[in-house]
């Protein structure tokens, strides 16, 4: 098998493995795995197969809605990954986000031309500072961004329930009051071809993002002593690239996707900012987008929207009395399989090593 | 600050010490032997579900639940750990990827099996957890008795005995030396005849198993049920304290009791003068600022095992 | 085609008796007294590569037996079949005349064999005695009895000559001390085989000799010697036979007494060797590069190069010699930008570059064929066509306006790989990580001169290589020279330093010992001067 086909073919064996656990998990608890798939192909598409009812494109818009923050996510995890770096940090990066989109929304008045640009622009800027921080502390200290970016994450949720709990005061302790019109990236034409999905201008961002991300990497000289980083960081530096530097500019742009999805979430498929609980998962959604798609623009597009397909279908099975959780434990076996894949690349040419050295003997 | 104040802390501080410091030391061993473990938040979920499900299902019939219900827990988070060690371990898969997938799964397996036993997101309300207890004759002690012996769980007393027995395995005994040659050096230690992936899959379920006695301890402890935000990144505070503690399981015992005590401040902050303008956030956030300031610090000198997270291929030319 | 192999190989094995017969104790077949080792028609594959070839080799007891061959011709491959690391897979393995199945390091020890690597296997942060006990801990209950195992670790110590310093940490004693720590670990656990990986590698000719009366020693208390290596007088010195390998298959077995240096390196290598490099007097002219009163601190945060001057003419080769880890690795990485100075002046054609970045010195003139060629000169997951432009991806033709030409670079790949004969499977876009390891060797040479720097500085050129790549690459070197270029030569390799250079420096402690000239000294004066035991007077000269 080339390369290239390898990095198809595995991660869609990973993907079909997920999959049959999840089907097996799901018959095992006493529950049908075919009203299982009949609510993913409702989720993504509309179409109810089971059911004769016409196509629903609601579900089409609220489909595309959940894959549109984690393909950025994904694209965050992926661009750190073309250095060398694993950022476990776009959940919090996403918080911050969030939270400076809110900020801006709530606190500057301006016609929406300005307005919602400065929104976005300063949703990517509030990432890129949050990835700056790990980044900068590899760079300089060598200290392992996985766990500093796993503390951002938390700091980040605290300072973001401390900032809409305490500044923007609350409608109902967990919500601010509604964003202005000129902040939004809602859209009543988009809504209305999705019959009143949420489905907004929040996929152009997206789209410039995934085109940005391959093009950096791929045709320019940046992206070339990125990756040269991301390989072998000794010999970048011997070449006379500036590695440092290269750190943390990377783990500032990964932020700066991850920031932007939390635009996305915040003006886009809500129009207020909100308190937390807990982490909401996109930061790891990301990690097992990016893994499905090998870490290329391309691959990402298509493990993005496989995730959102899945997590749009979650309140479709809920309804059919399939727990909405089996989507997180098929999403969490797949990433289990990706990650695994090598030692089973390993297996099977022992296994075919060991056919070849008895089919010799054989013959012999 | 009152000694009163100072005097009720300790309960509450002591009961948010002990899972931190069981499930980090759950990290230890995982660590020493090679396996770096992320999966600890997940693994602690799945004890805690374990642990709350079966204290549930079982007072009604038996005094002793709660502490089935921790036995549940720990068995749980060893049977789940056994993911971990299969994928990094025979798999060769990414230590932090598989640690992560974990985490993932176990949200969604925990609430899931909660939908299917109990029919709603969270696990039924058990009536008692573990009960508090006092030590006789060492309560009486001044100050001492009531800061450590007077009405505390017994998870706090049983956090110390591992601890102690952690400390004897790992630096006393020819398992323990033989454990971190792994985490260390595999090659030396494989040289040696010591069989790397035996002693890291030990390393790895030991760290399942104390991984969810902690996440058992945590439900049974502090809460009065298992929901998806009952652990709410405790896994995570106890992958800082084995950072913060040099992953010594004295220095273990040291962040977790330290984070027990920051978690506390977060409940008394107000009543305390000085404190009293912070906001409650900011202590949930210092433990994770607090650890950051620490790496840095620590930066550069290598306290760590050397080998861990690396992938072991005893094939390697 | 495995299976062809096989009858094919054995063709080449007679005919290689037939070429060698007279001076080869043949030892095919039979069951011989007196073998403590036999491992017969030995075969083992990895991955696209035949490392062990039908490899037959018997070892007498009580003897030293040296195993002999290039790098990459099967060595360490069998000696790791022997020790349990790898599993053959053909041919058996008899110990005292009875078979065994060794499939671990384990089941050697119980068999009496124990291996010293090249590569010490021993955990820094440990004890001598913890790494000398692990694996055979002696206990009292359950815990390690610490103090009995100091005792015994002491006694042998004291019985083989082999001081050390039991509670000790790895991390802060010498390398020679870490060796014979290797060698107690083996008689701790009563290894009477014992296999030595190229033991004197890191050593100075003064610790060799040591370790060749260590070696004496073991043989006469009754233990028997396996020893890897390449290097022939150390083999003339001590063995008492020798077998050698090439490509992964037997050339033959002989007595050493009765063998010249010559006749086995020409086995080793399969044709007459001629290890002097042919080259003229050197012309010099203008001091090109001159380094003054330099300090450089190491990994450790201690100073690894103290005060060292030293100045190259154009048109000269200067070799610096010295024992693995006397500041070679520190003054090379001070020079070519990768650490930084702590004080002193570093001037390239007379203007001072102390400070500067490294690409500005690559501007300036300075080349760099860096000593790992994995760690330092190689992407080795990009393509070869991308690593040959890893200076000048970001100038044209290579880029424009930060977008990259993939074409110019392609182009560029294409030329050089004609030029210096690069060999690789798929042209520019070859992976180079499944180059060999001589053509990515050459692939980094053709990068650096095509670069044509005035000073070039040249750190193990020839580490791992077989011997065609060597004198290759020696010859470009001496080509460079003749064009004028100023070149530092930094070898371990006391042969190459000799051979190549046109003046010595010695280097020992970070400081430069002496300096002489390549005609008018031999290995024993620089060996005496590697070891720090002769300073050369101030007479002789500033380098």
């Amino acid at each position: 098998m080339t390369k290239r086909r390898e990095k198809v073919v595995l991660p869609l064996v990973a993907v079909f493995l997920g999959f049959l656990l999840g089907s097996i998990i799901v018959l095992a608890t006493g529950r049908s795995p075919l009203a299982m798939f009949a609510a993913m192909i409702k989720g993504f598409s509309g179409i109810d197969i089971i059911n004769d009812v016409p196509i629903n494109t609601r579900h089409i818009g609220e489909f595309i809605i959940q894959a549109m923050p984690i393909i950025l996510t994904g694209l965050a995890f992926a661009f750190a990954s073309r250095t060398g770096l694993f950022s476990i940090g776009a959940e919090g990066q996403l918080m911050v986000g969030a939270l400076a989109a809110t900020t801006v929304a709530l606190l500057v008045q301006a016609p929406k031309a300005i307005h919602l640009p400065l929104v976005i622009l300063s949703s990517a800027a509030a990432g890129a500072l949050w990835g700056a921080i790990p980044g900068f502390l590899k760079a300089r200290f060598n200290v392992h961004e996985v766990t500093v970016s796993i503390m951002m994450n938390y700091i980040a949720l605290h300072l973001n329930n401390f900032v809409i709990l305490n500044i923007f005061g609350s409608v109902d302790r967990v919500k601010t009051a509604f964003f202005p019109e000129s902040a939004l990236l809602k859209s009543p034409f988009l809504q209305s071809l999705t019959r009143g999905s949420r489905l907004n201008w929040g996929f152009i961002p997206v789209v410039v993002a995934l085109v940005i991300f391959s093009f950096v990497i791929n045709k320019t000289t940046f992206g070339y002593s990125l990756r040269a980083v991301g390989y072998n960081k000794e010999a970048a530096r011997y070449a006379g690239m500036k590695v440092n530097r290269n750190i943390v500019l990377s783990m500032m742009i990964a932020g700066a996707f991850a920031g932007l999805a939390g635009s996305v979430i915040t003006v886009g498929t809500f129009n207020f900012g909100r308190a937390l609980p807990s982490a909401e998962g996109y930061g790891f959604d990301g990690i097992a987008v990016a893994l499905v798609g090998g870490n290329q623009a391309s691959g990402i597009l298509f493990a993005g929207m496989l995730f959102g397909m899945l997590k749009a279908a979650q309140p479709l099975m809920q309804s059919q009395g399939i727990p909405r959780e089996i989507a997180g434990i098929i999403q969490a076996s797949i990433v289990l399989f990706v990650a695994m894949q090598y030692g089973i690349k390993l297996l099977l040419e022992k296994f075919k090593k060991k056919e070849s050295v008895s089919a010799e003997v054989d013959r012999v | 600050m009152s000694f009163k104040i100072l005097f009720e802390m300790f309960p509450i501080a002591l009961m948010f010490a002990a899972p931190i410091i069981i499930a980090s030391l759950g990290g230890l061993f995982s660590e020493r032997s090679g396996i770096v473990n992320i999966a600890l938040e997940g693994i602690m979920m799945v004890g805690a579900f374990a642990a709350a499900t079966v204290t549930v299902l079982l007072e009604g019939s038996t005094p002793l639940a709660s502490w089935l219900g921790l036995t549940a827990g720990l068995a749980a988070g060893l049977i789940f750990s056994l993911l971990h060690a299969a994928a990094s371990i025979n798999l060769k898969a990414n230590q932090v990827i598989s640690g992560t997938a974990l985490n993932i799964l176990a949200g969604g397996l925990t609430v899931y099996l909660c939908q299917i036993i109990f029919r709603q997101q969270r696990t039924r309300a058990f009536s008692n957890g573990i009960q508090k207890m006092s030590v006789p004759l060492l309560e009486d002690i001044p100050v001492v008795g009531r800061m450590f012996f007077s009405g505390n769980y017994p998870t706090f007393y049983i956090s110390i005995f591992l601890v102690l027995a952690t400390w004897f395995l790992v630096y006393k005994t020819p398992f323990g030396l033989r454990m971190r040659s792994c985490g260390e050096h595999p090659q030396a230690a494989a040289s040696m005849g010591i069989n790397v992936s035996l002693m890291r899959y030990i390393g790895v379920l030991a760290s399942g198993a104390l991984g969810g006695l902690a996440g058992g301890v945590m439900v049974l402890t502090a809460d009065i049920q298992y929901t998806l935000v009952t652990i709410h990144g405790t896994g995570f505070i106890a992958l800082a304290s084995l950072v913060f503690g040099k992953w010594n399981p004295f220095g273990v015992l040291g962040a977790g009791l330290f984070f027990g005590f920051s978690t506390a401040l977060s409940f008394y902050a107000k009543d305390i003068p000085g404190m009293s303008s912070l906001p409650g956030e900011f202590f949930y956030a210092l433990p994770y600022i607090l650890t950051i300031v620490a790496l840095v610090v620590f930066a550069g000198k290598a306290v760590g095992p050397k080998a861990a997270g690396e992938i072991y291929d005893s094939g390697k030319r | 085609m495995i299976f062809v192999s096989r009858p094919l190989s054995r063709v080449a094995f007679f005919l290689a008796l037939v070429v060698y017969w007279e001076p080869i104790k043949v030892t095919t077949g039979g069951r011989a007294v007196g073998y403590i080792i036999e491992m017969l028609n030995i075969t083992k594959d990895f991955p696209g590569i035949r490392a062990n070839d039908n490899i037959t080799l018997q070892v007498q007891e009580s003897s030293i037996h040296a195993l002999l061959g290039e790098n990459g011709a099967g060595k360490s491959t069998l000696m790791s079949i022997l020790f349990g690391l790898y599993a053959p897979d053909g041919g058996t393995i008899k110990i005292r005349g009875k078979e065994a199945r060794i499939a671990d390091p384990n089941a050697a020890t119980q068999l009496g064999i124990g291996m010293v690597h090249q590569h010490f296997k021993l955990v820094q942060g440990f004890t001598v005695t913890e790494n000398i006990i692990l694996g055979s801990e002696p206990t009292r209950g359950p815990f390690i009895d610490i103090k009995k195992a100091q005792e015994k670790v002491l006694s042998l110590s004291k019985l083989y000559g082999l001081s050390v310093d039991p509670g000790a940490k790895i991390e802060d004693i010498t390398v020679g001390m870490q060796q014979r720590v290797e060698i107690l670990k083996m008689l701790f656990r009563d290894a009477e085989i014992l296999i030595f990986d190229e033991p004197t590698a890191v050593l100075t000719p003064q610790e060799i000799h040591e370790l060749i009366q260590i070696m004496r020693r073991l043989v006469a208390e009754g233990k028997t010697i396996v020893l890897i290596t390449h290097k022939l007088k150390e083999i003339k010195e001590v063995a008492d036979t020798c077998t050698v390998l090439r490509r992964g298959k037997l050339v033959g077995t002989v007595g050493v007494a009765d063998t010249s240096e010559e006749r086995m390196a020409e086995m080793m290598v399969g044709r007459e060797v001629n290890f002097h490099v042919g080259k003229a007097q050197a012309v010099t002219g203008e001091v090109l590069l001159r380094i003054e009163k330099l300090n450089v601190k190491n990994a450790k945060g201690v100073l690894g190069v103290k005060n060292l001057s030293l100045e190259i003419k154009a048109g000269e080769i200067l070799g610096l010699c010295g024992i693995d880890g006397n500041g070679q690795t520190d003054l090379v990485h001070a020079i070519t930008g990768l650490a930084k100075a702590e004080d002193g002046k570093i001037f390239l054609r007379g203007k001072e570059i102390t400070n500067l970045s490294i690409i500005q010195r690559l501007d300036l003139g300075l080349g760099h064929i860096p000593e790992d060629r994995h760690r330092h000169g190689l992407v080795l997951d990009f393509n070869l066509d991308e690593n040959l432009v890893v200076h000048d991806y970001f100038r044209f033709p290579y880029a424009h306006l930060g977008i990259l030409n993939k074409k110019a670079i392609k182009d560029n790949a294409q030329r050089l790989i004609k030029e210096f004969d690069v060999r690789s499977g798929q042209g520019a876009a070859t992976p180079t990580r499944s180059m060999s390891g001589g053509n990515q060797q050459k692939a980094i040479v053709a990068r650096e001169i095509d670069r044509s720097p005035d000073v070039f500085i040249v750190a193990q050129p020839t580490r791992g290589l077989d011997v065609g790549a060597i004198e290759y690459i020696h010859s470009r070197i001496v080509a460079e020279r003749d064009k004028g270029k100023a070149i530092l030569l930094v070898s371990l390799e006391l042969d190459e330093i000799l051979d190549v250079s046109d003046r010595i420096a010695v280097i020992y402690g970070g400081e430069i010992v002496g300096t002489v000239s390549a005609r008018e000294t031999n290995e024993n004066e620089l060996g005496l001067m590697m070891s720090g035991s002769v300073r050369q007077s101030a007479k002789g000269g500033k380098a």
